[in-house]
C-alpha cells in the first residue's frame, strides 16, 4: 500500500492557526492500514491539536470525519453536506487524496497532515518497507519475484555492485542487497542460468520520465 | 491554583491491578481519593485514544495499571500497554503536556501495599507537577 507519516504537531498547528473550524478528513485505505491516517489516527490528532491549541489559549473547531478513500470523486462527494461548517480541511489521507480534495473544493484551503513515503508491504506488524515504485513495466518475472527498481539503491538492471556485502547493501547494514536476493531466489528455483542473460538498459519513459501519467480506460470511460 | 487536587485515572487490567486494588481495599490500605479506576479486561486493550482523551478531559494524571513482566493473564497484553504508553508520553511532549504524567506500572493480583503505593507516589507526583495545562487552560 501507499505509506505516510504524520507531520510534526508544530507544523500542523501552523497550518490551522488562522482558522476557526476544521475539518479533519481521513482515509480508509492505505493510511488506516499503516496506521498513519485512519479513523483512530483523525481521533488522537484532534486530540491533540485542540488540547495544544487550547493550551496556546486559542479556541478551534475541529470536526472528524473518515472517508472510504479519497482518491475517487464519488466518495469526496459526500463532504457537500459537511463542507460549510469547514474554513479550511486537513487530510490525512496520502498525496492522492490531498490533491482530490483541493480540486473539488476550490474555495477551501486544503492542508496535508501526513508525508506520503512510498509502496510498500508489511514487513510484520508495525514495519512497511519500500518494494515498488511503479516503474510502468514491471520486470518481476525475470527476477524471481525481487524488484530491482525499489529494492536497489542503484536500480541495477545487472547486479549485484561491487559494494554487495554479506548480502548487504553499501549504504546501510539495514538494507539487503536486492541482486543477493534475486540470485538466491534464482538458485531456490534452479532459474540460476537466467542470471546469465543480460536485461538491457531500463527505458525510463513509463516510469514518470516523460512526465505525469495517465492510465485511460476506453470501456471504462464514457 | 491553590489547593489542587489531582485528578488521576488509573487503566486497571481485570486479573491483576484491579484484584490489587481490591486487595488494598481489604487490607485497609489507604491511598488517595484522587485516583479514578476504570477497569479493563487486560491492560493490553488501552489504545492511545484512552488515554490522550482522558487527558483532554482534564485528567491531571493518567496511569496504566497490568500485570507483571511474564505474567500477564493475556499472554504479552502488557508489554503490548508498555509500548503504547510509550508511544502516547512522546506525543503528549509534542502536545506540550509533560510526558511524566502518564506512566505504566506492574503489579500481581496480590500486591494491595503496591496499588496503594503507586497511586500515593501518583498523586503526589502530580501535585507537584501541578495541573495539568489542559486543565489551566480551561479554567480559564
Amino acid at each position: 500500500m501507499i505509506t505516510a507519516e504524520r507531520k510534526p504537531l508544530e507544523e500542523l498547528i501552523q497550518y490551522i492557526k488562522p482558522f476557526k473550524r476544521i475539518l479533519l478528513l481521513g482515509c480508509n485505505e492505505c493510511v488506516t492500514v499503516c496506521a498513519a491516517g485512519g479513523r483512530k489516527e483523525v481521533g488522537l490528532l484532534a486530540s491533540g491539536l485542540q488540547m495544544a491549541m487550547l493550551k496556546a489559549g486559542s479556541n478551534i473547531e475541529i470536526r472528524q470525519h473518515t472517508l472510504e478513500r479519497q482518491c475517487d470523486p464519488e466518495y469526496v462527494e459526500e463532504l457537500v453536506p459537511m463542507i460549510d461548517g469547514a474554513d479550511a480541511i486537513m487530510s490525512m489521507a496520502c498525496g492522492c487524496g490531498v490533491q482530490q480534495l483541493a480540486m473539488r473544493f476550490k474555495d477551501k484551503p486544503v492542508f496535508p497532515a501526513v508525508n506520503t513515503k512510498f509502496m510498500g508491504a508489511s514487513e510484520k506488524q508495525g514495519v512497511w518497507a519500500e518494494r515498488c515504485q511503479g516503474c510502468g513495466n514491471c520486470l518481476l518475472g525475470a527476477t524471481g519475484g525481487i524488484c530491482p527498481i525499489a529494492r536497489c539503491a542503484k536500480q541495477l538492471m545487472n547486479g549485484p555492485c561491487g559494494g554487495s556485502t554479506s548480502g548487504k547493501c553499501e549504504i546501510s547494514e539495514d538494507v539487503e542487497c536486492a541482486w543477493q536476493l534475486i540470485w538466491d531466489r534464482l538458485k531456490a528455483l534452479n532459474l540460476t542460468d537466467r542470471y546469465l542473460d543480460i536485461m538491457p538498459a531500463k527505458d525510463w519513459r513509463p516510469a514518470g520520465g516523460s512526465g505525469p501519467r495517465k492510465i485511460i480506460r476506453e470501456d471504462l470511460a464514457e | 491554583m491553590e489547593n489542587f487536587e489531582p485528578v488521576i485515572v488509573a487503566f486497571c487490567c481485570h486479573y491483576c491491578a484491579y484484584t490489587a486494588a481490591d486487595m488494598a481495599g481489604s487490607q485497609r490500605l489507604p491511598y488517595p481519593t484522587n485516583v479514578k479506576i476504570i477497569r479493563i479486561p487486560c491492560s493490553g486493550k488501552i489504545d492511545a485514544l484512552h488515554l490522550v482523551k482522558a487527558f483532554e478531559k482534564g485528567a491531571d494524571g493518567v496511569y496504566v495499571a497490568g500485570c507483571l513482566e511474564g505474567d500477564c493473564h493475556f499472554k504479552n497484553g502488557n508489554t503490548k500497554a508498555a509500548r503504547r504508553v510509550a508511544y502516547v508520553k512522546q506525543y503528549l511532549e509534542e502536545i506540550g503536556i509533560e510526558g511524566e504524567r502518564l506512566e505504566m506500572v506492574n503489579m500481581s493480583a496480590g500486591m494491595g501495599d503496591r496499588f496503594a503505593q503507586t497511586a500515593t507516589e501518583m498523586t503526589e507526583k502530580i501535585r507537584k507537577l501541578g495541573p495539568s495545562p489542559i486543565r489551566a487552560a480551561m479554567a480559564v
